[in-house]
């Protein structure tokens, strides 16, 4: 239970992400060419890399419970910020998020801007790949670490988050354009969920308490999340049409 | 100084956010944890607790904007 809730998380977060940063990409790559964007690509999936491989094995080195502490309330912070966003666009408190939207904005910004070449390559064109990628990238390897030094399987949490690059990529290159009919909102809703599950696990278990059961209390502890989460949509729905 | 200010930003915006009062909440919440099991109680039900008073709490800030 605890291994697939792990991949389906890593997955699911993961998958968010890699669809925000295709939609940069593509802006990037279709107004200012694919070479500057496409290296951009390549630059920030480097520096990615070299990231994981040097806080990966570091944070093999920490001993659990403290790591459990303090990734659990971190992570607990982080999905909170996730799911009181995505409870806001559920109850209608926050516009949704919305790709075709995001991208005519990037497309916009990337035309007007002026062409600066260096280093051979659109400089525009390059950051603003670069950037995406990289800042996406980042709370992708953040969770990838997180969740898998924590259960002490990073390997599965990676095979969660390259399922979803796999994904993203191909149906990004099919389709060339931002992909709007994923459920990104619905998505996030369930990353909320899943981040603030298990920081709250992970901070009650690093500060020393023990939970009946031990993983097994897990399910509950989502189940307790995703009840919180529905009747504070259904409360700030009603508050919303109260106020209408 | 100031690319090491942006440093901080970054990592503060990543990990705290638009609510600086959640992530107290947060900190305070595995403190008063760490205490009571310290104190020979095991208060694993604070932490949900918790959660569920900071995510109201902070709700009702962003709902009443």
């Amino acid at each position: 239970m605890t291994a697939a809730f792990l991949v389906a998380s890593a997955f699911l977060a993961s998958a968010v992400e890699f669809v925000e940063a295709l939609t940069i990409v593509l802006a990037s790559g279709i107004t200012r060419g694919w070479r500057s964007s496409l290296i951009g690509l390549a630059a920030a999936t480097v520096a990615l890399a070299a990231i994981v491989a040097a806080l990966g094995p570091a944070l093999t080195l920490i001993p659990i419970d403290v790591l459990r502490l303090v990734v659990g309330g971190i992570l607990l912070a982080f999905g909170l910020q996730w799911l009181r966003k995505a409870i806001l666009r559920a109850s209608g408190f926050k516009a949704l998020h919305d790709e075709a939207a995001i991208f005519a904005e990037e497309t916009a910004g990337a035309r007007t801007a002026a062409r600066e070449e260096r280093a051979g390559l659109d400089w525009y064109g390059f950051t603003l790949s670069f950037k995406g990628v990289l800042l996406e990238g980042l709370e992708v390897a953040f969770i990838v670490l997180t969740f898998g030094s924590t259960q002490g399987s990073i390997p599965l949490a990676a095979l969660g988050a390259g399922i979803a690059l796999v994904l993203v990529a191909v149906v990004g290159v099919l389709v060339r354009a931002p992909l709007t009919r994923v459920p990104e909102n619905t998505m996030k809703f369930a990353v909320g969920v899943m981040l603030t599950t298990f920081g709250t696990f992970w901070a009650a278990e690093g500060a020393g308490a023990h939970w009946p059961g031990d993983d097994a209390s897990l399910p509950v502890v989502l189940a307790f999340v995703i009840a919180l989460s529905f009747a504070a949509v259904g409360m700030l729905k009603r508050r919303r049409l109260a106020f209408a | 100084m100031r690319r090491l200010r942006a440093f901080g930003h970054f990592w503060w915006d990543f990990v705290v956010g638009d609510d600086w009062r959640a992530a107290a909440g947060i900190v305070l919440a595995i403190g008063l944890t760490a205490a009571l099991v310290a104190a020979g109680l095991d208060a694993w039900w604070l932490m949900p607790a918790a959660v569920a008073a900071i995510l109201a709490l902070s709700l009702r800030r962003e709902a009443s904007r």
